[in-house]
């Protein structure tokens, strides 16, 4: 990450998820000072218009969503931007969908329900792959 | 109808979001059968549809009250109804996520239907049920799995 953006230069972040109280509370969980929360969408057809317009570094993107889920929206980002790392923050807890999410281009995967250190930990992790 | 270590799975997935969202325990109560069709809902109710290996609905069901509540210990100062139509979507859609940890990905489930105040909108689509009661603080919630 620091070669893509320069020495601990602020990373993007956009969170995906149909659930308001999922967005608010990765918002104001997440402890990285390097992470700054450019938009927040509730499916996977928003979020491909706001990445466009926002040009996120990183995402946390649910899978269950209407209009377009998380899979199909991970291969969508991964096509517009293929070093964009996504963590994919789902509820879906079998091992076939975390590997299908990793296999289309995500780069993490928490399970919920989450506390705040495990969101963090993930994030900190993800930002390792850079 | 289900077995006894698949409604383990809903029981272990209820206790599990209790103790990681509001960092305090739930306590369940003994899984019931409920023959009628009727399995009954508090104020807020949110409905998962389930498709594919399976058919069938699951719904968490609970008073505004410990909504609120549970709103709150996740540090949600936003207690308005629509947050806390989103927590009982949010509630229902985690532990049946959370089901295919032993279901496998076949067990499909639908985004969330939220019903509020109305009480006879929630129906179960086959005559039994399995209803799993929930006590958490002072307020009382159920988990109802409905799977042909």
């Amino acid at each position: 990450m620091a070669e893509r953006n320069g020495s601990q230069a602020p990373l993007k972040l956009m969170i995906v998820d149909d659930s308001n109280i999922i967005r608010r509370r990765i918002e104001r969980s997440q402890q990285i000072a390097r992470l700054e929360v450019v938009g927040a969408a509730s499916n996977g057809r928003e979020a491909v218009e706001l990445f466009r317009r926002t040009q996120p570094d990183v995402v946390t993107m649910d899978l269950t969503m209407p209009e377009m889920d998380g899979i199909e929206c991970v291969q969508e980002l991964v096509a517009l931007n293929s070093k964009v790392l996504i963590l994919v923050v789902s509820a879906l807890a079998d091992k076939a969908t975390a590997v299908e999410a990793i296999a289309k281009g995500a780069n993490g995967f928490l399970c919920k329900p989450f506390t705040d250190r495990q969101l963090n930990d993930a994030l900190h992790e993800l930002l390792l792959e850079a | 109808m289900l077995k006894e270590a698949e409604i383990r799975t809903f029981i272990e997935g209820t206790t599990r979001y209790f103790e990681v969202s509001a960092q305090q325990s739930a306590s369940v109560g003994s899984p019931y059968l409920v023959t009628d069709g009727n399995p009954g809902a508090y104020d807020y109710t949110g409905i998962i549809g389930i498709s594919g290996a399976r058919k069938g609905i699951v719904y968490f069901s609970a008073p505004r009250g410990m909504l609120a509540v549970l709103l709150m210990r996740m540090n949600e100062t936003d207690t308005s109804d629509e947050n806390i139509k989103d927590l009982v979507g949010e509630v229902a859609n985690t532990i049946s996520g959370n089901a295919r940890k032993d279901f496998g990905r076949t067990f499909i489930i639908s985004v969330p239907t939220v019903v509020s105040h109305d009480v006879e909108k929630v129906t179960a689509p086959y005559s039994k049920s399995y209803v799993i009661p929930i006590n958490w603080r002072k307020h009382s919630a159920k988990l109802v799995v409905c799977l042909e």
